[in-house]
């Protein structure tokens, strides 16, 4: 208000209220539009957890129960080892192994490929380095799906199919990772290659002495990412192994359910995505972590 | 310890000419500076002496040996590196360490070098800390004991002080001289400090261009500037300059200015009448009086004991006098030359002119 009042001292109480009220405001604005999120991405996983604790009638009569039931043991030691759903007898623990094995190596054999690879493009001058580059960078273009009938066809032609190999080496070759370390290592100064030079490291003492563990976090966090990529592997499994001893818990898990000629184990099924979720969620949680102390650890 | 010497440098990367043929001798146990403004090649001959880059012509010699074709590891030098290049992962302790462990040194030998050196620095109790727990000054500490403990044929420092505040960087200026005399290892220093080159050099080797334009003591080079880029280099607040014609059968100079005669107090200069020079005088030598200068003094800057002023001549030239005391007024003043503090450059080359013997 213009005039006399306002060359008066303001009234401290008055604005400390207002700001009290504005910040409860805000704050309840948030967690309403937190608690409107947490609702749409948990509910399913919600209704999946609860579908498994029941017996098989009761989602087959198409209710969708909202509490737990009593059948929870019987159906996870189903999934466990005996399976369920349109082929029986496929149990979800080797199943579950098997995705491990294959979201593992394809985890370490990416990290591994794309730090050696990232590191000759960054630390090392040889010819055509840059064209080794780009042959690298525009295999980003072509995802799997692309060239999925000529891959196939290599690994018929190496006898590769209907095993782990098969499974994962053509999975492994990323271009994403050695972008990423590639730029992570511009970062590195040159004075570290400089004094490791006039100290007399080598090329590989200087990757397992400094590079390596300055790219620590780097590592922690593809790690999380490439371990959910290949545990998520749908179509290349689907196609290269028919051996069920060899099926992984994604590819498993849909074929669980049947094309609508028999009534569906939906309570077993549920129970095999609940196992199927568990090892992405523990990496994340476990690597999250380390993840993060690294972050807040690493400094130049 | 070992003395080096440079043959006749040249380096170009690609087809700028950064260093033009430097030839340097240094002495066991030596302290040379190499001073120049940013991008006269300084780090590029120091690198170079290190290994790190290939000269393009001419020889690096260290302890008698031709090192020209070795890697760096090979040269048994040590470097300190203006960020210090502290590996942010490893402790005090094994940053230090390192260079020992891949030499093979056995353990025991590593410890007490690293202990020696960390005591000599001031920075034992930091042994186990990261770098990123250290402040700027710790930190230029432990890439000195880097150096210290390889117990090299030669130390070399790219401006290892230019990430310092003021104060620390006068602290450890003085700190590296107070070691380098008591290890006795012979050192190439590199800085755009022209401060820090006076005080820390036995010898300068001021840089121009990519050539050594000057190689001399501190004090020769301060008294005897080779030309007017080392005369316009050396000192704060820069000298004078001051065109002007030999005169009087080369006993003289005249001032293009007001016309006035100075006669050379150490002998004549060779050249015929009319010869264009370049007249040089430090601020400090200027001194208030009549039948010199006349300045218009436009600005003062009082240092205390002393001050500086900003003024010019009738012609707009800007001159700058270092008076003592602190009671000076902006406004006309009269300054004289002491003839026995001019220095003579030819006016094309800019090359010193001294007396005929
Ligand atoms: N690797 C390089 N490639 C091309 N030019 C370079 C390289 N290193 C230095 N130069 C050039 O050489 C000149 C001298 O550089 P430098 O020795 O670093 O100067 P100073 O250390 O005296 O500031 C500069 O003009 C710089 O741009
Ligand atoms: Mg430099």
């Amino acid at each position: 208000m213009p005039g006399p009042m306002s060359l008066q001292a303001p009234d401290v109480d008055a604005l400390a209220r207002r700001t009290r009220a504005r910040q409860r405001r805000e704050a309840l604005l948030t967690h309403a539009s937190l608690v409107v999120g947490v609702l749409i991405f948990a509910f399913p996983i919600y209704l999946t957890l609860i579908g498994s604790t029941h017996d098989v009638n009761t989602i087959g009569r198409g209710d969708v129960p909202l509490l737990p039931g009593g059948e929870a043991m019987a159906n996870y030691s189903q999934a466990w080892s005996a399976g369920g759903g349109r082929y029986m007898g496929v149990p979800a623990a080797g199943m579950l192994l098997n995705s491990l094995v294959m979201a593992l190596l394809i985890t370490l054999g990416k990290i591994a490929i794309s730090l050696t690879s990232a590191y000759a493009v960054v630390f090392f001058r040889f010819p055509f380095r840059m064209l080794a580059f780009w042959l690298i960078f525009i295999t980003l273009m072509l995802p799997v799906e692309v060239r999925i009938i000529p891959t196939f066809q290599v690994m018929v032609d190496l006898k590769l199919t209907n095993s782990m190999a098969g499974l994962t080496v053509p999975l492994i070759a990323s271009a994403t990772a050695t972008l990423l370390f590639r730029q992570f290592f511009l970062t590195i100064p040159d004075e570290y290659v400089e004094a490791a030079k006039i100290d007399g490291a080598g090329p590989l003492r200087f990757f397992k002495d400094v590079v390596l563990p300055l790219s620590v976090t780097n590592i922690a966090a593809l790690f999380v990412i490439l371990f959910i990529y290949g545990w998520n592997q749908y179509l290349w499994p689907l196609l290269i192994v028919n051996d069920r001893s060899l099926e992984t818990i994604v590819v498993g898990l849909t074929k669980m359910i049947g094309g609508g000629d028999a009534q569906n184990e939906w309570n077993v099924i549920m129970a095999t995505a609940v196992f199927a979720l568990l090892p992405p969620v523990a990496v994340v949680v476990l690597m999250q972590r380390w993840f993060v102390k690294g972050l807040t650890e690493t400094e130049k | 310890m070992a003395t080096l010497a440079l043959e006749d440098v040249k380096k170009a990367f690609g087809a700028t000419q950064v260093l033009h043929g430097v030839d340097l001798e240094v002495a066991d146990g030596e302290m040379i500076v190499i001073v120049g403004a940013s991008g006269c090649g300084k780090s590029t001959l120091l690198r170079i002496v290190a290994g790190l880059e290939t000269a393009t012509s001419g020889r690096v010699i260290i302890g008698g040996q031709d090192v020209t074709p070795l890697e760096p590891a090979d040269r048994d030098v040590a470097m300190v590196f203006q960020n210090y290049a502290l590996y942010p992962h490893m402790s005090v302790f094994d940053n230090m360490a390192y260079g020992l462990r891949i030499r093979g040194l056995p353990r025991e030998v590593i410890a007490r070098r690293v202990q020696e050196a960390a005591e000599l620095l001031g920075i034992a109790a930091l042994l186990e800390r990261k770098p990123r727990q250290l402040s700027g000054g710790q930190r230029q500490r432990v890439a000195m004991g880097r150096a210290i403990v390889r117990e090299p044929k030669l130390f070399l420092f790219d401006e290892p002080l230019s990430n310092l505040d003021a104060k620390l960087r006068v602290q450890m200026r003085a700190e590296i001289r107070r070691l380098q005399k008591r290890l006795g290892v012979t050192s190439l220093f590199v800085t755009h400090d022209q401060v820090e080159a006076m005080t820390l050099g036995d010898r300068l080797v001021v840089m121009h261009q990519g050539h050594a334009a000057q190689i001399a003591t501190p004090m020769e080079i301060w008294e005897r500037p080779a030309d007017t880029y080392v005369a316009g280099f050396i000192g704060s607040p820069a000298m004078n300059f001051l065109p002007a014609t030999l005169t009087a059968g080369g006993t003289a100079a005249r001032l293009e200015t007001n016309g006035l005669v100075l006669p050379f107090a150490d002998g004549p200069r060779a050249g015929e009448e009319g010869r264009r020079l370049t007249l040089g005088i430090r601020p400090e030598h200027l001194r208030p009086g009549i039948g010199g200068l006349d300045l218009q003094v436009e600005l003062v800057e009082p240092l205390g004991g002393e001050s500086v002023l900003h003024g010019r001549l009738a012609d707009g030239a800007p001159i700058t006098a270092k008076l003592p005391g602190a009671l000076h007024a902006e406004g006309p003043l009269g300054v004289i030359i002491p003839l026995e503090h001019l220095h003579v450059f030819d006016a094309e080359t800019g090359k010193r002119l001294d007396a005929q013997a």
